[in-house]
């Protein structure tokens, strides 16, 4: 479905105060393989057991440097699948973000975030002009826009509806 | 203003003169590897493929299958080779480590990009090839297609100069760069200088491999003559390196002296930031696993390393030591020197090619509480089973080293004699 509003979220902030949080904390290697429902229980049980019960459709992560480092286990989709709309970070591993676009997951880096946001407040991302704000009290911050190939991807919804549409699946 | 190797590589297959940092360029990907997680009843596999000759099926995470599910999926690759005339598979046998199957069968040349859903599929920047790792979704589009997008990012250069001790392995010299540059999301990393003629392939493909666990895009090497003297004797194909021009432009450089390095051990968790000398481990670190292996240090150096090390010692009362060589042909050449034969009167268990307990799959996780060290490529909390174990990382010396003594040590006094 084309639709620029995935690409302009608003929604409650969950921030996520640690550098480095990896693939494995989102998805471990044990439920590979498992059905959807057990792999979301999974996510982030670890590191902030309980969180996957409290998330809700349309929540925006906040997370600060480095977030996603690891593996390419598909990750961004479970968050996904959880009802997280946008992901914000201080910055992002490489291979993560491109999981992130082919998932249809929306993430912008932008130096600042984790500071201009806390936990519960509302958030607006806009992707396509890069403007973040804090809806709640009002502070914002400008990080470079999502580029249009990769919006292209998202609007889209990920890698795998294109191949369907082109014939390949 | 001149281009770094990898934006000469990217330029090169977007059909551009030049590429920037910011730019989003569509590229032709040379070598397309698919290894066996990629397969699974589960997984949809594509109805047409670009290119089969480009493509190499490579079985390496959980080999020989530990559970049915992996025995089904491994049955889904045979017949996915099968169906579409894929030459290059390397099935149960002919199996190893995909990075460590690329390099010993030339897949990654010179000049071109290599796609893999591994993450640490950067190691083939050693031999001066673009290569990263990628989603389980994306790889489905290359095969489909034939290309892929990447963002040029800006560059960080290493210069190494002078000579290693004979103590220090590619494994420390990462550790190193690990402290002083930090995590390296958004960048690449390149390698330079006189000290790279310095290092055998082997190191160099450490060095790019553990580029992941800084989160760097790209990780490459210039290809010298010890490259492509290599590559001529193991492949046909022709190729064209990447040189960086004088005129480059880096984000930022690193003098690394060789010859003042030591060697260095992670701390459980994480990489960035999260090294030190062995030297200076302040605590005395007991340890139960001791763990030899991986595409970063499962090479036949690491083998003859260790096997060094342990001759006529015994692993510690408690300790087990795993080694777990990075191929088939690892393993061959390493019963063949003997030095399989040492390890294990020593008391390791050397077992079948995989990547097995690196990614926690099978063949030696740990246990709640359990201390391991490590020569393989991550340490994050859970990685090699349990979240409640704690997994420090140095190279296979140190490991070895460390198997023997029965806590983390400096493998230094076990290296007297070694060539």
């Amino acid at each position: 479905m084309s639709n620029s509003d995935a690409l302009v979220v608003e929604g409650r902030v969950w921030l996520f105060p640690d550098d480095n949080l990896n693939t494995d904390l989102m998805m471990p290697q044990t439920v590979f393989g498992k059905p959807l429902e057990v792999q979301l229980r999974a996510v982030f049980a670890t590191y902030r057991p309980g969180w996957v019960d409290e998330v809700g459709a349309g929540d925006i992560l906040v997370a600060r440097r480095n977030f996603g480092t690891g593996s390419s286990r598909p990750a961004s989709l479970l968050l996904r699948r959880l009802g997280i709309a946008a992901l914000a970070a201080e910055s992002l591993n490489g291979l993560f973000y491109r999981n992130c676009i082919n998932y249809a997951l929306p993430a912008i880096e932008c130096a600042g975030v984790s500071e201009m946001v806390r936990e519960g407040e509302l958030m607006r991302i806009d992707f396509l002009s890069g403007k973040l704000v804090n809806l709640t009290r009002n502070i914002e911050r400008v990080a470079a826009p999502m580029p249009e190939f990769l919006q292209a991807i998202v609007r889209a919804g990920g890698i795998r509806e294109r191949l369907k549409a082109e014939g390949y699946l | 203003m001149g281009m770094t190797m990898a934006e000469k590589i990217l330029a090169r297959h977007s059909g551009r003169e030049v590429v920037r940092p910011g730019d989003i360029v569509v590229c032709e990907v040379d070598k397309i590897v698919q290894i066996d997680l990629m397969f699974s009843p589960a997984a949809e596999m594509p109805k047409r493929i670009a290119d089969p000759k480009k493509v190499a099926i490579i079985l390496d995470h959980a080999i020989p299958a530990p559970t049915v599910g992996d025995a089904e999926g491994q049955r889904i690759a045979r017949r996915f080779a099968d169906r579409f005339g894929i030459e290059r598979f390397f099935d149960v046998g002919r199996h190893g480590i995909c990075h460590q199957v690329v390099i010993e069968n030339g897949l990654a040349l010179p000049g071109q990009i290599l796609a893999c859903a591994d993450s640490h599929t950067c190691a083939s920047g050693a031999l001066n090839c673009v290569a990263r790792g990628m989603g389980p979704l994306e790889m489905l589009q290359i095969m489909c297609t034939g290309k892929t997008w990447y963002q040029v990012v800006p560059t960080v250069r290493f210069d190494l100069r002078g000579r290693k001790p004979r103590n220090v392995f590619g494994k420390d010299i990462f550790l190193h760069i690990a402290a002083v540059a930090g995590s390296m999301e958004g960048r690449n990393i390149e390698f330079a200088g006189p000290g790279v003629a310095e290092l055998t392939l082997d190191d160099r493909a450490t060095l790019a491999t553990m580029g992941a666990e800084l989160s760097a895009e790209f990780a490459t090497f210039p290809a010298d003559k010890t490259t492509i003297d290599y590559l001529r004797a193991v492949t046909d194909e022709q190729f064209e390196p990447a040189e960086s021009d004088p005129d480059a432009v880096y984000a930022a450089r690193y003098e690394i002296d060789l010859d003042r390095l030591g060697p260095y051990i992670a701390r459980p968790d994480f990489i960035p930031n999260n090294t030190m000398r062995v030297a200076d481990l302040a605590e005395r670190v007991p340890i139960d696993q001791a763990f030899v292996g991986s595409c970063a240090n499962g090479k036949l150096e690491d083998l003859r390393i260790a096997a060094h090390i342990v001759r006529g010692r015994k692993v510690a009362r408690g300790v087990r030591f795993i080694v777990t060589p990075a191929s088939q042909h690892v393993l061959k050449e390493a019963v063949r020197r003997g030095y399989v034969e040492t390890l294990m009167e020593a008391g390791a268990m050397v077992t079948n090619s995989t990547c097995g307990a690196c990614y926690g799959g099978h063949m030696g996780v740990l246990a709640p509480g359990e201390v391991c060290i490590t020569s393989s490529t991550r340490n994050f909390k859970g990685r090699m089973g349990s979240p409640a174990a704690s997994i420090y990382m140095g190279s296979s010396a140190t490991v070895a080293a460390s198997a023997v003594a029965g806590h983390i040590c400096d493998p230094t006094p076990f290296l007297d004699g070694i060539q």
